[in-house]
């Protein structure tokens, strides 16, 4: 799209200092501006509290196209991205599979459902999060890699959105919800094999768990 | 004062989803729990005949959003539907199906309303918040769910704010018996919809009824190795597959084959499952396969030879010919389904 439409292309982060490394990957792939935003303040943030602190910071960043994941690999959520959408007041579309192109102002844009997709339109600004299936990464090249390695990141810290940004509504103290606990999945306990049974009894045995496992 | 358990009932072309049915189950024994009643919620176009439906399945009331605006599921509309509704009637308890629209909708409606949200349960109870000071007695809804790709559980609660809602991951609540004697009110809610809240166009609505699969995204998988013994039987395994809303996956050899696509393929060089059912039929269960699918979270295996290793990693290992016990199987399935739906017509 940065191609195709002239755009610039800034990749954020909120995270731990560490995360630069994933930021510096972004920019060995082609993004143009890096930020990361990271501060004591932002930890134990629940996705209420972290929709709050993005969408704050991507205000002062300024932007037309909010593109986010559908979900994070840890906490799984696939909240933040319709949170941030909300706390912008621009509209969302989540589960994007394609961008088929920009037109005046407009994305154009397939959203899947479980047993259908909609080709919906949206005037920008708009968020979408996106399906695995919306982009394939780009390859790093040597010179990229280099380029990253040169560019500065830029780091937003509580301080710099303080005007903006009240100290109750993020944090674990601004966060609605809190984890009580958590704990490993218990382990499973040794299975059972059944031999000598006829094709029948075997089927019923399967049949039972089916159902005692809510699959039929 | 907040109060009672409220279910988004999940429709799309006027049905409503299963998934609304389970909560509605899960809802009514939350309920018992809290002393409090359980109330559905409808929002849609000309929904409003669907709202017994609710009631057979354990609401004690309905609230009703129509407007030819619902037709199709879009956010916005949706959202301010909802919004209302939560304002009017101040719901202790919010639930919705981890599905793409409530996992769109109900993100959208907390942030409005201010509230925590916790996705994809797998687990409700109703407690007493211990540490409550101000309310020793006071009861919570403790929201257990899984993070990490499923390797941790964790117990989410939302102490202050107001509903405490969740999303509740499909196929894990049990619903009731539909009971056609139940009665209760019907109530609508008139939203005041404007031209502008329709901020996206839908320029099109392409029903799908089969996609493209990742072997990676389904909940049920049945897959078939060597012992199935031709290519032909995949179309068996497919149709069992279908009838318990899972897809077909496979061992290397029977990709190698060319039996079927390598996209399907499980195992070190394939692709890692997770699926609540793993369906092994016929795969011996090498180390590089059991790779790809030890992290299901229950595994049913049928093999000819009772030393199979995939035995070692099955919850229920089952020593038999796969020719022949899985069409049987497929016949039970459907037999079952089909006397279900007539005890619930």
């Amino acid at each position: 799209m940065k191609e195709k439409y002239d755009a610039t292309v800034t990749v954020v982060c909120m995270g731990p200092p560490q995360a630069d490394v994933a930021l510096r990957e972004a920019l060995a792939m082609g993004c143009d501006e890096a930020i990361l935003l990271s501060s004591r303040e932002f930890g134990g943030s629940d996705t209420w509290a972290t929709a709050k602190i993005i969408a704050t910071a991507l205000d002062e960043i300024g932007y037309d196209l909010v593109i986010t994941g559908r979900q994070a690999i840890d906490g799984d959520t696939a909240q933040v991205g319709p949170q941030i959408a909300e706390t912008l007041g621009i509209p969302q579309v989540s589960y994007a599979e394609e961008i088929y192109e920009i037109e005046d102002g407009n994305v154009i844009v397939k959203r899947q459902y479980e047993d259908r997709y909609h080709v919906l339109e949206v005037k920008m600004p708009c968020l979408l999060t996106a399906l695995t299936e919306l982009a394939e990464p780009r390859y790093m090249h040597a010179g990229g890699i280099v380029d990253a390695y040169n560019k500065e990141i830029k780091v937003i810290t509580y301080e710099n959105l303080k005007d903006k940004l009240n100290i109750e509504d993020i944090g674990l103290k601004g966060s609605p919800t809190n984890v009580y606990k958590s704990f490993t999945k218990e382990a499973k306990g040794a299975g059972t094999l059944l031999t000598d049974l006829s094709p029948d009894e075997a089927v019923s045995a399967i049949m039972e768990k089916l159902e005692e496992r809510h699959i039929i | 004062m907040s109060k009672d358990i409220y279910v988004v009932a999940e429709q799309r072309d006027g049905h409503v989803v299963k998934v609304a049915f389970e909560l509605l189950g899960e809802a009514t024994k939350l309920a018992k729990d809290l002393d409090q009643k359980v109330v559905g919620i409808l929002i849609g176009d000309d929904i409003k005949d669907k709202a017994q439906s609710l009631i057979d399945a354990g609401a004690d009331e309905v609230v009703v959003v129509e407007d030819p605006m619902l037709h199709e599921y879009v956010t916005e509309p949706y959202a301010k539907a909802l919004t209302q509704v939560i304002k009017e009637c101040d719901p202790e308890i919010l639930l919705f199906g981890a599905t793409a629209i409530g996992r769109d909708l109900a993100p959208r409606v907390a942030s409005r309303i201010h509230t925590g949200l916790t996705a994809d349960c797998t687990k409700l109870d109703i407690d007493v918040w211990k540490a409550n000071e101000e309310d020793p007695g006071k009861k919570l809804l403790f929201m257990t769910r899984p993070a990490f790709g499923g390797n941790i559980m964790a117990t989410i609660l939302c102490k202050t704010h107001r509903p405490q809602m969740a999303t509740v991951r499909p196929g894990v609540m049990k619903r009731l018996a539909p009971d056609h004697s139940r009665t209760g009110e019907i109530r609508e809610i008139k939203v005041d919809f404007k031209p502008e809240d329709m901020n996206i166009v839908v320029r099109q609505v392409v029903k799908e009824t089969h996609k493209k699969v990742d072997i990676t995204e389904a909940k049920r998988l049945v897959s078939g190795g060597r012992g199935i013994g031709s290519p032909e039987f995949y179309a068996t395994l497919q149709e069992l597959a279908d009838e318990i809303s899972g897809e077909i996956s496979s061992s290397r050899a029977n990709v190698d084959a060319g039996w079927i696509e390598r996209d399907r393929q499980v195992g070190q060089t394939g692709k890692t499952v997770r699926p609540e059912l793993y369906m092994a039929c016929g795969i011996s269960g090498a180390i590089q396969h059991v790779a790809g699918m030890e992290g299901s979270d229950y595994v049913i295996a049928i093999n000819k030879n009772d030393t199979a290793a995939v035995f070692d990693v099955a919850d229920l290992g089952v020593v038999g010919d796969v020719k022949v016990i899985v069409p049987k199987l497929l016949d039970a399935v459907r037999k079952y389904k089909a006397d279900n739906e007539k005890a619930n017509a």
